[in-house]
């Protein structure tokens, strides 16, 4: 009897033990090729077990980014620097720290992403594609295929920044080229255009086949509307499902003084990540979404007071931050790098605000939402502070403004900065 | 408080009557640079109500958005075309490459003298030094504007 137990235990032990060792093995094969993280973190501010560096400085003014499987990287310049518009960054000695740039692209721009063979980056207008090698480099610097042309840039709100589904689709960004519609924007008291007519080609998610060439807004399909503008946005894999934050209205109170306290002003209203669906409208301009209320507020513009709601019920946030940080940055973090905790989870870009004032400046970092079933299970916390680097933030003070997020092939997180350039790695390693 | 305010206010025209007549623009700098160390300029109060949002309180403005008031022709340069921008509002201005991006509202609903204060003061603060404007400037151009 003692006998039978034995053997069938023994031979259970060594089978856990073998699966074991292989799942050690495969699930963490970048463990112990990290490279060594800076001193000081970067300068960063990181829960227990992450660290940082810099991986390199002074690139331009870093828009969004990609990272390929072999660990090189693409970076989007807002503006082209010595005619190069995107730049592309490895690191040959495999020490972690950029030793090699180029660029080619002579146009500035938001958007930089990999898909099945092809790099896409965006101008203000544009969207374009470049094949990629087996190496995943570009193989013709200067003949990209135009996928998307003529969306409309007149200065405000103008990046186009995108993403894709599963199924062969691009979701590309055009902002409202204002800050409320209304009749002078931005001036003190001016109402809201009736029928706002910005909407017909600008405010929304514009859908197009990540394919076929020359597209432009009649190719396209009107995804959603009613979103102010969108710089971070992604693909939900859980959910299947398109996810953006929307940066939310300014002034408040400058505009409207008899309704709002500059305090009010500082908060409201909120910034929202919705799940966007075909057909959906987040209501802008004609209502916003107060956190504190947790209600849908008429736009002051359209006949509110800060507290009448709208007759018509537009799509509700998922999650709702704060007023004015300006998210840039939406990830979904699908690495294994990092523990269980954020898995799934989204990561957001806080480029930082400055439409708080006389109140403190706030944001200039990375918050991080736990997700479940594709739905946020928890709330927001900041996980990647200090980039500001100064006391008092004043967006000129700022040294550093986190902007876009990419992941790398062992699951780091990678931050670009708008402001000096800097990118970022940061790595979780168990102790 | 509101008589140190009404002082100062006298005195800006008083000190560019003086300077007129030295016609020493350097003088004129200096005079109202010291003013400024000394008591707060009038126009403090209007930049605080009307710009302080996108200018912001270094007066640095927003990169990409908000133009910034230190060390620019645009606010050092020509009185005739700064006074020009409050009155009409800008946009897209470009600024040593730098394009931003959010329009200014014009702001013609404020006085003459709210705006020669308001502009005196910027041009010196933040480090700026420059002559004062006056609210026969503001209307000279306000008249041409028309």
């Amino acid at each position: 009897m003692k006998k039978n137990i034995l053997i069938p235990t023994v031979l259970l032990t060594a089978v856990v033990f073998c699966i074991f060792s292989f799942t050690k093995i495969t699930s963490f094969p970048g463990v112990n090729k990290l490279p060594k993280a800076d001193a000081d973190n970067a300068g960063l501010t990181l829960p227990a077990g992450f660290s940082a560096l810099i991986v390199a400085d002074n690139t331009g003014q870093a828009r969004h980014l990609a990272v390929t499987k072999e660990g090189d990287i693409y970076v989007k310049l807002a503006r082209a620097k010595d005619g190069k518009g995107i730049l592309f960054l490895q690191d040959e000695n495999k020490d972690g720290k950029i030793d090699k740039q180029t660029g080619f692209g002579d146009y500035g721009g938001t958007e930089a992403a990999l898909k099945d063979g092809y790099l896409y980056a965006s101008s203000n207008t544009d969207v374009y594609r470049y094949k990629l090698n087996d190496k995943d480099e570009v193989t013709d610097q200067n003949n990209p295929e135009k996928i998307v042309s003529g969306l409309l840039d007149h200065g405000e709100h103008n990046s186009k920044s995108f993403t894709f589904d599963n199924d062969g689709n691009l979701y590309v960004n055009v902002g409202a080229y204002s800050n409320s519609c209304q009749e002078q924007d931005r001036q003190p008291g001016s109402m809201g255009i009736k029928g706002c007519p910005i909407l017909d080609s600008a405010g929304g998610i514009w859908q197009f086949k990540d394919d076929k060439a020359n597209q432009t807004y009649g190719d396209g399909v009107h995804y959603a509307t009613g979103l102010r503008n969108v710089v971070g946005l992604d693909w939900n894999q859980v959910d299947n499902a398109l996810f953006v934050m929307q940066h939310g209205r300014d002034q408040l109170h400058d505009l409207f003084p008899k309704y709002y306290t500059t305090k009010q002003s500082a908060v409201l209203p909120a910034e929202c990540m919705y799940e966007i669906h075909k057909g959906d409208n987040a209501g802008w301009p004609y209502i916003y979404y107060d956190q504190i209320q947790k209600k849908q507020i008429l736009m002051p513009e359209y006949g509110g007071d800060g507290k009448k709601t709208a007759d018509k019920k537009y799509l509700d946030p998922v999650m709702a931050f704060p007023g004015h940080l300006a998210p840039t940055g939406l990830l979904f973090y699908t690495g294994n790098q990092f523990p269980e905790k954020y898995k799934n989870g989204a990561f957001i870009a806080f480029h930082g605000s400055w439409n708080r004032s006389p109140e403190p400046q706030a944001g200039y970092f990375v918050a991080f939402v736990p997700f479940k079933d594709g739905k946020p299970s928890g709330k927001w916390e900041i996980f990647a502070d200090g980039f500001a680097g100064v006391k008092d933030i004043s967006p000129r003070s700022a040294k550093h403004r986190p902007c876009g997020l990419a992941q790398g092939p062992d699951g780091s997180l990678y931050v670009s900065d708008d402001s000096k350039g800097t990118i970022y790695r940061i790595m979780y390693q168990k102790k | 408080m509101t008589k140190i305010l009404v002082l100062t206010f006298l005195l800006i025209p008083f000190c560019l009557l003086l300077n007129r007549r030295t016609n020493d623009s350097a003088k004129e700098n200096l005079k109202v640079g010291a003013l400024v160390q000394k008591t707060k300029l009038p126009g403090e109060k209007v930049f605080k109500k009307y710009c302080i949002s996108c200018h912001q309180p270094d007066g640095g403005g927003v990169p990409h958005m908000n133009p910034p008031l230190i060390n620019t022709s645009y606010v050092l340069g020509d009185k005739e075309q700064l006074i020009g921008i409050v009155l009409k509002g800008l946009k897209n201005v470009k600024i040593e490459d730098e394009t931003y991006t959010n329009p200014m509202p014009s702001f013609k609903q404020l006085k003459d003298q709210e705006i020669a204060d308001v502009l005196t003061y910027v041009r010196n603060s933040f480090g700026n030094k420059a002559s004062a404007v006056t609210a026969a400037d503001v209307k000279a151009v306000r008249a041409k504007t028309k």
